[in-house]
């Protein structure tokens, strides 16, 4: 994993709390699972229809029956269920979901979310993102911080179309946290060796800075 | 009344050019792939297909894709097609990109006779042009429209004779939301057992949504992304 990435996903791993139903998204917030400390009872939660995700099978043991939401061979644990399409989403959409673990394209400074379509692109589709966004208790975005060609994800506006409009609660990048608040956007912690300064040069976004930071 | 057909082949006879179809799947998981292989042999045309993906290119989906077979894609993710690409760039294929929410929500409702609901996912985003939306409780929610097709192709694990179905693991996925929304509903399963042999207690999809079930021969699952641990 590129350093930037261990960052956000050892930050992000803590977040989850004993006992938390999640949806991990596709991609960075899948690596998540693998940190969740090991005495911790949580369920996550696969849109296809499980709840109670396990590891990747032993070779050999793989079931073509049993997939994750990025289409992956997986095992379930102990307390797992099997439930339909719309009970899964019964799940997301009716608040059941304690925390949802998404990646992000952009992020504005309102809490609006970009990440399922770039114009001009092939359109892949949103998934499932859609509905856990509108529909899960606590929102949690992981990206990087600024774009390979160094330009901040972190706008004042999304430039691309919307996932969800101010449904972010928390973002997690590779130089900090923000929070989205009644008061706007917060700066809650910077990664090690990053300073406040360093934050506001690579944001675009206008933000407080959280007392005692 | 007799359920089962004797082949694939006679349970899709009926598929006419220009039918709306949903079907079951999640990716490659749980897909009828029996009944989308006969209906590429059989070759009808201008389809409307309703299913959270769109296979890949040479599996499920995929098939009647390349086949031109269909005439317009109602998906949540069609990310793993590069048919799908060519024919939605050149404009061959017409396609309607539906969260995946939603999509389950709108065939669960179609099939239980509710034509349309309220939901706050893609509030604020572009699916929402053109929709009405609602207050409740002083948060904005969009109408979207429950479906029915003219026929529903699904893959359980096993059925009786009565179209009783039972599916497993996560190959359930849309499988009995789509058996409620079609006109007729096709069950390809991979075992068929006497009435009364199957446990009331662990049917997924009464049999009543179901009108026709055929045995599949030789399944072959494929497996989209293998993913092991090594022991």
């Amino acid at each position: 994993m590129k350093d930037a990435r261990i960052t956000i996903v050892k930050r992000a791993v803590q977040e989850i709390k004993d006992g938390m139903n999640v949806n991990l998204g596709i991609g960075m917030p899948t690596l998540v699972a693998n940190e969740i400390p090991t005495d911790f009872n949580v369920l996550l939660q696969s849109e296809n229809g499980l709840l109670g995700i396990g590891p990747y099978p032993i070779a050999g043991q793989e079931d073509a029956d049993l997939i994750n939401a990025g289409k992956e061979t997986i095992t379930t644990v102990p307390g797992s269920s099997f439930f339909d399409s719309a009970e899964s989403f019964a799940m997301i959409r009716g608040g059941h979901i304690d925390l949802a673990i998404l990646g992000g394209m952009e992020v504005a400074e309102n809490g609006d979310l970009a990440n399922w379509m770039i114009p001009g692109k092939v359109v892949k589709g949103m998934g499932g993102a859609m509905d856990l966004v509108a529909g899960a208790k606590r929102v949690v975005v992981i990206m990087d911080h600024v774009n390979k060609h160094g330009i901040s994800k972190v706008k004042k506006m999304c430039t691309l179309p919307l996932t969800g409009k101010a449904v972010v609660h928390r973002l997690i990048t590779d130089m900090a946290v923000f929070d989205f608040t009644d008061q706007g956007m917060v700066l809650v912690e910077t990664a090690s060796g990053v300073t406040v300064d360093e934050v506001k040069e690579k944001t675009e976004a206008t933000f407080t800075v959280a007392k005692g930071l | 009344m007799n359920k089962v057909c004797q082949s694939v082949a006679d349970a899709v006879s009926d598929i006419q050019d220009g039918n709306t179809l949903i079907v079951g799947g999640f990716g490659l998981c749980g897909i009828p792939e029996k009944s989308i292989e006969a209906l590429q042999e059989r070759g009808v045309n201008d389809l409307t297909v309703v299913s959270n993906n769109c296979g890949i290119d040479d599996f499920g989906l995929g098939l009647l894709l390349a086949n031109k077979q269909i005439k317009k894609m109602v998906a949540s993710y069609v990310g793993e097609n590069k048919i799908f690409e060519q024919q939605f760039l050149s404009g061959e294929l017409d396609v309607e990109l539906t969260p995946q929410g939603t999509l389950a929500e709108r065939i669960r409702a179609g099939g239980a006779g509710i034509p349309g609901f309220y939901t706050a996912t893609g509030v604020g985003t572009p699916i929402a042009d053109g929709k009405e939306t609602k207050e409740f409780n002083g948060k904005t929610y969009l109408l979207e429209e429950g479906i029915v097709g003219d026929f529903a192709l699904v893959k359980a694990w096993k059925a009786d004779t009565l179209g009783n179905l039972t599916y497993r693991k996560t190959a359930r996925n849309f499988n009995p939301l789509v058996a409620m929304a079609g006109k007729i509903t096709i069950a390809e399963v991979e075992e068929i057992v006497e009435a009364g042999e199957l446990n009331p207690e662990d049917i997924h999809t009464p049999g009543i949504y179901v009108q026709r079930v055929v045995k599949g021969m030789d399944y072959e699952k494929r497996i989209e992304r293998l993913t092991v641990t090594n022991a």
